[in-house]
């Protein structure tokens, strides 16, 4: 196995050529461009035999890839921001026919204010979709959580389409030395692609996605949920099987000097190994903090985040997203969900961090910190490294 | 797999749940029997999804998968991506979508296919609003006509979606009626032909006895009388350029005569009415025009 130095666009790339996507579409969004660009060059030259459909738009993008799956083909396309938000309609499409498509998304805020920078609102917003959705700390996860995406998406009883989500600029335009597998081991990882629910096929003729009653809709949705249900164990021995052939571990959940931790910040992403560096320093302190890092937002392995957490530990969530109007951010929302959901009485708070492409500094994470250790909770979400001028910025609104 | 039983002959099933007198019923017995059961189809929610079906049930014998409204080109252009992967590309592609689907919302996704040369046919059936949500106006309801979203009448005159299509310069296009079988026969045998080349699109008249307001008996002769008032021209559009009028209409007849049966008319007031005149009568000479220079450049070819 080669050691190269690859962004996490083209560590994207790489695990999609080496799973032998048979159509690509791609549509050019900053910063997702970089993936549109070198699959171009990988089908014109040779080194990926696809067919290569340049799209007007990103919900075409879907579209196409979609129809081309049903006749069989794995396919692969990429997108930011609001590329995905455009796609929005097609992602239900994908998901509800079954079609395990793997995609990369580079994330990065949505308007408005516009922002060409990182943050979690576009994949947030789409997590109802009913697709699977896996968080990348660095460009090596980039490239392994995408094949093992394969793997597990396209599994039997799974069927459910899957998102890779890499920070946008972060990851997606920062070189790393990049262990790339070979060919074969990765022929031998994932066979080639067979449709195994809906296809369109002249010899075995269906008419696909028609109009049902509501005698039917409930149950149909119901597959797709006992789809998720099987994702979390399927995703895990997934896993497992990259490990065995690839040397490399990964976990639905990471963990981080959590087992004796006084206080838990939760991240997702790129921001954890800034946070894992402050536990670094704070452990040297002598002061017990840990980071639990989530790799699978969806599906959402509650049992295991809830089972990494000591009693008595004080928890935040680091969100680099928000959900207007709900208690605290997406991710919050859900530790919260779960936490209660497993019997546990724990007070959870909320930080939201690093919005629009902000780096996520270590006076957020020691002001999250700290917070916790010294037993400060708020119930309110808690917005971390902002600006004084906060709500007199661009504030055009006569004065009342 | 599923045995099919059932006595139909064709791809169609007999009795399906189009209004009585549906014009785009009867297209789409035409063009599938031409295209033959090689042949995979996209369909949006539209008027044609009853042939997609209801629940465990279909009408078409061959496979088909009902995309959105906005993407019957795009899925069209995938399915037809991963046949050719798959060495398949003898398998024809068919995309069929209304007025609205094409016109209106489609109208980016078609040009996306249309401008990269995907080996696609798809058919716009035009009945000339939004039938199948109840009447809607769309950029090809013509001026004048009632619909529930223009409910004075349109004050405005259709988009002309083959000009639109034959600025792409694709290999084959052409506009046809269900009044003129035997000539929407012929052209959709061109368009199959064609697509070994490139896209091909076909604009077809299907009037509507429910939207338009007329007895459902005259679908026929009302398609017919849009002809020969000039209200629908039948002409081909071959690489974008050379036009072929395939139904020269010499005796013209006044467009009152193909408006006055359809109650979506009846308010329409003189000086519109006028305006809509003028406006056939630009468009068949323009038309006229155009295939005057196309043979021009023949004879000097």
């Amino acid at each position: 196995m080669k050691k190269v130095m690859l962004e996490g666009n083209f560590a994207a790339a790489e695990a999609m050529r080496l799973a032998r996507i048979g159509v690509v579409s791609a549509y050019p969004i900053t910063p997702q461009s970089p993936i549109a660009e070198v699959l171009s060059e990988y089908t014109g030259d040779g080194r990926l035999d696809a067919k290569y459909i340049r799209v007007e738009s990103e919900h075409t993008a879907m579209s196409v890839a979609i129809g081309a799956q049903l006749t069989g083909v794995r396919t692969g396309t990429a997108t930011s921001s609001v590329g995905l938000a455009l796609m929005f309609e097609m992602l239900g499409v994908a998901a509800g026919l079954r079609l395990p498509i793997v995609m990369p998304v580079v994330n990065r805020a949505l308007v408005s204010p516009w922002s060409l920078w990182c943050d979690h609102q576009d994949s947030m917003a789409a997590r109802d979709t009913g697709w699977m959705q896996l968080y990348a700390e660095d460009c090596q996860d980039v490239l392994d959580l995408c094949l093992i995406a394969y793997r597990a998406a396209e599994n039997g009883d799974v069927l459910v389409p899957t998102m890779v989500c890499m920070d946008g600029f972060f990851l997606s335009h920062m070189s790393q030395a990049v262990y790339v597998p070979s060919q074969q081991d990765v022929d031998d990882f994932l066979p080639p692609y067979q449709a195994k629910n809906l296809k369109l096929d002249i010899a075995d003729p269906m008419f696909v996605n028609n109009l049902i009653p509501p005698t039917e809709f409930m149950e149909m949705r119901y597959q797709q949920h006992t789809g998720f249900s099987n994702a979390l164990p399927v995703l895990n021995t997934a896993m497992k099987e990259f490990e065995t052939q690839f040397g490399r571990s990964h976990s639905p959940i990471e963990p981080y000097c959590c087992d004796d931790a006084e206080a838990i910040l939760i991240s997702l992403g790129s921001m954890s190994g800034s946070v894992k560096e402050m536990v670094d320093q704070y452990r040297a302190q002598g002061k017990k903090v840990g980071n639990l890092k989530i790799v699978s937002f969806r599906p959402f392995p509650e049992e295991d985040l809830v089972a990494a957490i000591p009693r008595g530990a004080r928890v935040g969530v680091l969100d680099r997203s928000m959900s207007m109007g709900a208690p605290a951010g997406p991710v919050c929302n859900d530790v919260r969900s779960a936490i209660s959901n497993q019997g546990l009485n724990v007070r959870i708070q909320g930080f939201v961090v690093g919005l629009g492409g902000r780096d996520v500094r270590p006076v957020a994470i020691t002001s999250a910190f700290d917070r916790l250790l010294a037993g400060q909770y708020d119930k309110d979400v808690q917005w971390l490294d902002m600006s004084d001028n906060a709500m007199t910025l661009r504030q055009y609104r006569e004065a009342i | 797999m599923l045995t099919i039983k059932d006595p139909t002959k064709g791809l169609v099933a007999h009795g399906v749940s189009t209004c009585a007198g549906c014009g785009l019923e009867l297209a789409i017995r035409v063009i599938l029997d031409v295209m033959g059961e090689n042949t995979i189809i996209v369909i949006p929610p539209s008027c044609s999804a009853l042939f997609s079906g209801f629940g465990n049930e279909t009408t078409l014998r061959i496979p088909g998968v009902q995309g959105n409204l906005e993407n019957t080109a795009a899925i069209a252009a995938g399915v037809r991506a991963g046949l050719e992967y798959q060495g398949k590309g003898d398998i024809n592609v068919l995309g069929l979508a209304g007025d609205g689907g094409t016109a209106d919302i489609g109208l980016q996704s078609l040009s996306g296919a249309l401008e990269r040369g995907d080996k696609i046919l798809y058919v716009c059936y035009d009945n000339e609003a939004y039938m199948n949500t109840g009447i809607q106006g769309s950029s090809s309801t013509p001026m004048g006509a009632w619909t529930t979203t223009t409910p004075y009448g349109k004050p405005v005159k259709r988009k002309n979606l083959m000009q639109i299509v034959g600025a792409h310069g694709i290999p084959y296009a052409a506009s046809a009626s269900i009044g003129y079988i035997d000539d929407l026969r012929k052209k959709v045998v061109k368009a199959k032909a064609a697509i070994a080349e490139g896209p091909a699109f076909l604009h077809i008249h299907a009037p509507c006895p429910t939207g338009w307001g007329y007895d459902p008996a005259l679908t026929v002769e009302l398609a017919k009388l849009a002809v020969s008032t000039r209200c629908w021209n039948l002409f081909e559009l071959v690489d974008g350029s050379k036009v072929n009028i395939t139904k020269k209409v010499n005796k013209v007849k006044p467009a009152e005569e193909y408006l006055t049966p359809q109650k979506r008319f009846t308010g329409i007031d003189a000086t519109t009415l006028a305006m809509v005149q003028t406006q056939i009568d630009k468009d068949y000479a323009r038309l006229e025009l155009l295939a005057g220079l196309s043979c021009e450049t023949d004879s000097a070819a």
